[in-house]
């Protein structure tokens, strides 16, 4: 497999050229390259191409069908005109912001209770995390029809537990439907920060709790004097990692709610898909998509620098 | 062992109960998905009767599903487009993931640092230029759409994993069998991937599910019923207009989350491992 251009070969002398070429490709160097160049083309191609030619399509008026035509920032400068766009970018703020909040409290509860000794752990372990290894769309298919405006099981038990009359539609109400969408994330994301976070508490070496135990520290004050201190470099990564898929959602809030009712639930994925794909405005889609990046970009930034340094 | 406390009735507070909490939060909705699925539409679409259980359960949805859609087609197609951008993925992913992990060379931190970068780079961002791309390509509407989009999230990811595996294998083992005579393929076809054998099964296992779960370029790239994947089909085809076939919706909910869970179910250590070797382990 190891075989590369013949060229590379090329000042060998004839008598000596298989030793010449074999030595050129273990060459740490060489070899190295020749083994990344597939995938770094690939990847070149498929991921930084799109990029950029997304920058280059946000700078254009350009429907499907047609070819574009450049017109400079004005994409962007329509969307800061936009009250729509301005209420997807608090939609999105706040989709993300809260529903983080929440999947990094209930996680870290998650990751505390199951790291105690009980029979049974590992089973728990691995039902705790179904609802993030199942496919987002068919797991949310379940929520719609629990959350349906008619057969609600919830309002079911609302109602029958005398909290109320008739229940609300949960997917129809401007408000209810954004804590609907961030309930469901918040679902679907937990156990990612539960299973994470307990095996970070996993690596905490018991005898630090009894040292801390003999120097009169309460439950409160080892939890934060040791176990959140050596948690911590997990409890980031996870959660950058986690704010940047959510802050870019885009199946779950597709599913249930289609960014209604009247955008109540829009973020930027969903509105640069209607944009784009089923309005077939490409420069305007592609502009949408863009806003996400300054905020993101802070974001990978951090991390990529985070990860390499750790 | 953390919190204080003795006796049943304390064990009871910080354990049974929020785990009982966990475990019903958690599985609710697969429990609805299930008994939604065997149900009735004249238990389904009837307020009155008592929705926590089923009381006359029926397949009928289920021979629908099989019967009256493409459903099998469907399963047919996630499985096919996973398995090809999964072994891709591994393939090129450990291509990228070896020399940087195990080499020193110019330009390895430039690559590094772009794997990361395009590993963090999320789908929405491109979304739209790729289907012009792939409209260029005159790709749309072909499963090939799919399999060459989809190693781009997952080729960064199996990279990003399989390094931490790569760097753990001492570099002497693999210098004594250059000794031997091996080149640096044979080293590592022999010698150090048989030895992360554990980190190649969570990177295949992670990437076959992240395969199965994406939406995105499928309903964008597949708009002919005889080439959709699971989910897609599911969205567009049982749910018409403002009809939706609930039960059916429900039993294709359940069937196609059964080949990721059956996998999950034989290796949930080695997907922990990989959900939480990026976070911990590097």
């Amino acid at each position: 497999m190891a075989v590369g251009p013949a060229s590379l070969a090329r000042p060998a002398p004839a008598a000596g050229r298989s030793f010449t070429l074999r030595d050129l490709l273990e060459r740490e160097g060489v070899w190295s390259w020749l083994m990344l160049t597939p995938g770094v083309l690939f990847l070149l191609a498929f991921v930084a191409y799109p990029f950029f030619y997304g920058i280059f399509l946000s700078l254009q008026e350009r429907r499907v069908t047609q070819s574009g035509v450049f017109v400079g920032l004005s994409n962007f400068e329509t969307l800061l005109h936009d009250a729509v766009f301005w209420q997807i970018t608090r939609n999105t703020f706040v989709y993300t912001i809260v529903a983080t909040l929440l999947k990094l409290a209930g996680g870290l509860a998650m990751a505390l209770v199951m790291h105690q000794h009980f029979r049974g752990k590992n089973l728990a372990r691995a039902f705790l995390l179904l609802p993030f290894i199942v496919p987002t769309i068919l797991s949310t298919v379940a929520w719609m029809w629990i959350l349906d405006p008619t057969f609600s099981v919830v309002n079911w038990t609302l109602v029958k537990a005398g909290v109320m009359k008739a229940g609300p539609s949960w997917l129809g109400n401007a408000s209810l439907a954004m804590v609907s969408i961030i309930v469901v994330n918040t679902w679907r994301g937990l156990p990612f920060y539960g299973i994470t976070l307990l095996a970070g508490l996993q690596t905490i070496a018991p005898d630090l709790y009894e040292a801390a135990a003999i120097d009169g520290a309460n439950a409160r004050q080892r939890f934060r004097h040791v176990t959140l201190p050596i948690i911590k470099p997990v409890l980031i990564i996870v959660t950058m990692f986690s704010v940047i898929f959510t802050f870019s959602d885009f199946q779950l809030v597709y599913a249930l709610t289609h960014g209604g009712p009247a955008n109540a639930t829009h973020l930027f994925a969903t509105f640069a898909f209607d944009v784009g794909m089923s309005g077939g405005q490409f420069g305007m889609g592609a502009a949408v998509a863009l806003s996400m990046l300054p905020p993101l970009a802070l974001l990978i930034v951090a991390l990529t620098l985070y990860l390499r340094r750790e | 062992m953390i919190a204080g406390g003795r006796g049943i009735g304390a064990r009871s507070l910080r354990l049974y109960l929020p785990l009982a909490f966990f475990l019903v939060a958690m599985l609710f909705p697969f429990y609805w998905m299930a008994i939604t699925s065997i149900k009735p539409n004249r238990e389904l679409y009837n307020a009155r009767i008592m929705p926590l259980v089923v009381h006359q359960p029926t397949l009928k949805h289920y021979v629908d599903l099989l019967t009256q859609t493409s459903f099998l087609t469907w399963t047919y197609n996630t499985l096919l487009v996973a398995v090809v951008s999964t072994a891709v993925s591994l393939v090129l992913g450990t291509m990228i993931a070896y020399p940087l992990a195990r080499m020193n060379f110019p330009g390895a931190a430039v690559v590094a640092i772009g794997v990361a970068a395009t590993y963090l780079v999320p789908q929405p961002l491109l979304f739209i230029p790729m289907a012009d791309i792939i409209n260029r390509l005159e790709l749309g509407n072909t499963l090939s759409a799919v399999m060459l989009t989809y190693p781009t999230l997952l080729i960064p990811f199996c990279a990003w994993l399989l390094m931490g595996y790569f760097k753990s294998v001492p570099r002497e083992l693999e210098e004594a069998a250059r000794i031997d005579g091996a080149s640096r393929w044979q080293a590592m076809v022999r010698v150090v991937l048989p030895l992360c054998t554990p980190g190649l099964l969570s990177a295949g296992i992670f990437a076959f599910t992240l395969a199965q779960n994406e939406f995105l370029y499928a309903l964008i790239f597949l708009t002919r019923s005889e080439i959709r994947t699971v989910p897609v089909g599911a969205i567009t085809e049982l749910i018409r207009g403002d009809v939706f076939y609930w039960g059916q919706l429900m039993a294709a909910a359940l069937l196609g989350s059964v080949p990721v869970a059956i996998i999950y179910s034989f290796f949930v250590d080695y997907y922990v491992a990989g959900l939480t070797a990026g976070s911990v382990k590097n």
